[in-house]
């Protein structure tokens, strides 16, 4: 009777007896792994509170670059896009098929390439921003480029055929009725945006190419965690990655409420 | 016309930000080539901000395995290397496009696999034997396969023992880099060759044993090589040479010598500036 007394006060429930050691072991091997886990979450909430400079300086680099590379997509392929949607050309279905390729470009392939053209001694080199943020943009901007004019032709294409004549026998100019059919894409248009700035944010293969995952200079949030796992430090990559998935939220809420707005209005 | 306001403005604010440093003097800048031992163990995170106070160059660090490092060089797009490969190492300079080879440190190579040892290796002096017994076994082997120094050492490790590894199905190609795959040999209980500063700062989350170590084959050792100017004109080669007298100087090497005492409890690296590779016995 005392026996189980004392086994009901302990703290840990005594093993049972059925249970094979392989099987603890392997208990406890998960429990480890959630530990990683949990660990991560606390570390994240750690590096945001205390407004840690590398973590804050790298979050904002990711912006920074991802941001202006999707704008650049957004000018190029918002334009492309309508241009390409609009006129009737032969070969028409093919060019609109290259660019639907386009919008699976492998951020790794885009890399390599960026980094052969941008070489010292390659075609580009003259520039010299190989290794810098700005190489970053560009590579960036490449792979979001297609992601949004992809979506512009689709978005565009999908408007009443007759709206445009019906614009332009109001008396619209030209470039007016351009404009206000991309007004009335508006919807589809920003979730180009958000699929674009989405794929740039999140990608890694091209920015540790181009950018070198330089400490203070060129390092991101994707290129850091990929650093930080083969350190070992599984817990600051866990943070790392917790925060870019909150800095992609922050930065779609602010889109999808631009969103909503005009449409409701 | 509101929204090309609202384009403009955000274009401006994320490029003016602080944390952005496009302008860059070109002839202060350094690219280092290196291997992925030496940034992931954490080592040029302290030695590379104190030569930048020091001299006011700017180093770009490209962490890549030593093969790629070495092709970085020969290509001229890196100024400065810090490799682990010397075989390579040597033929680069032979042909030109590397000059002033120094040695900076070395550490050694261990195997590391699992805890249960099923190949039986554990203790074994000589790593050919070792390897032999692990073909014998068929024993799980992750190989880096990605042109690494560790790769090329692990390459003529099986020259040695007279095995062509590659035919197989116990030997496994990663293609990764080291951390990562000792993170792939710790998950299916397969042995590995790893270095061992890369070894240690993985070890918490490893299950891992060091097997086998001490043998004279497996001594690595890192050099310093400048990229030839007189075959690439772009290199700086005044920068490349102000990192490579740094890091056999007194300061840099007694960096080296402390670095990773207090976290691991022993050194990673043993700075060796300015001996012979073949005075270098058993770490």
């Amino acid at each position: 009777m005392k026996v189980g007394v004392d086994m009901a006060c302990s703290p840990l429930p005594p093993p049972s007896p059925t249970e094979g050691e392989g099987e603890r072991m392997h208990g406890r091997s998960v429990l480890h792994k959630m530990d990683i886990i949990f660990e991560g979450i606390k570390k994240a909430f750690w590096l945001i509170i205390t407004f840690d400079p590398e973590v804050f300086r790298i979050t904002l680099l990711s912006l920074q670059v991802s941001g202006t590379a999707t704008l650049i997509s957004l000018l190029i392929g918002v334009s492309a896009g309508t241009l390409i949607a609009l006129s009737q050309f032969p070969g028409k279905r093919f060019t609109v098929s290259l660019v639907n390729t386009g919008m699976g470009l492998p951020p790794v392939v885009v890399g390599l390439f960026v980094t052969i053209f941008l070489w010292r001694n390659g075609p580009l080199g003259f520039l010299g921003i190989l290794y810098t943020p700005i190489a970053m943009i560009l590579a960036q901007a490449v792979i979001a480029t297609p992601i949004v004019m992809g979506i512009t032709v689709a978005a565009i294409q999908h408007l009443p055929p007759k709206l445009k004549l019906q614009i332009l026998a109001l008396g619209a100019t030209h470039l007016q009725m351009v404009w206000i059919l991309i007004k009335e894409a508006k919807l589809p248009l920003l979730a180009g945006v958000m699929v674009g700035f989405g794929g740039v944010i999140s990608e890694v293969g091209a920015s540790i190419m181009v950018g070198g995952n330089i400490k203070g200079y060129s390092r991101v949030l994707t290129t850091a965690t990929v650093m930080e796992t083969s350190r070992g430090n599984f817990d600051v990559a866990i943070a790392l990655g917790i925060i870019l998935l909150l800095l992609a939220y922050f930065v779609n809420l602010i889109l999808t409420t631009i969103q909503q707005r005009e449409r409701t209005r | 016309m509101r929204p090309v306001l609202l384009f403009v403005f955000t274009m401006i604010v994320l490029l003016s930000a602080p944390g952005m440093n496009i302008v860059q003097a070109q002839q202060k800048n350094i690219i280092l080539a290196t291997t992925t031992s030496t940034l992931d163990s954490g080592l040029l995170d302290v030695l590379v901000p104190v030569f930048e106070k020091k001299t006011g160059f700017f180093v770009k660090t490209i962490a890549v395995g030593s093969g790629q490092a070495m092709a970085m060089g020969q290509r001229g797009e890196a100024d400065v290397l810090l490799v682990h490969s010397p075989e390579a190492e040597k033929k680069m300079v032979a042909e030109g496009y590397g000059i002033n080879r120094r040695i900076v440190m070395h550490n050694d190579y261990i195997i590391a696999g699992p805890k249960e040892d099923p190949a039986k290796i554990k203790g074994i002096k000589l790593v050919s034997e070792a390897f032999k017994k692990l073909a014998l076994a068929n024993a799980l082997f992750l190989s880096r396969s990605d042109n690494s120094g560790t790769h090329a050492k692990e390459k003529s490790i099986w020259k040695t023992a007279g095995i062509n590894p590659e035919e197989g199905k116990w030997y496994q190609q990663t293609g990764l880099g080291m951390g990562q795959t000792l993170n792939v040999a710790a998950e299916k209980k397969g042995y590995t060759l790893a270095d061992r500063g890369t070894y240690l700062a993985l070890k918490k989350n490893l299950n891992l044993d060091i097997l086998v170590e001490g043998d004279a084959i497996l001594l690595n050792v890192y050099h310093v090589i400048e990229v030839n100017p007189a075959k690439w004109p772009k290199v700086n080669s005044a920068g490349a040479k102000a990192f490579s007298e740094f890091l056999v100087s007194k300061e840099a090497q007694e960096v080296i010598k402390t670095f990773g005492v207090e976290k691991f409890g022993s050194p990673l690296f043993f700075p060796v500036a300015g001996k012979k590779e073949e005075e270098l016995g058993k770490p």
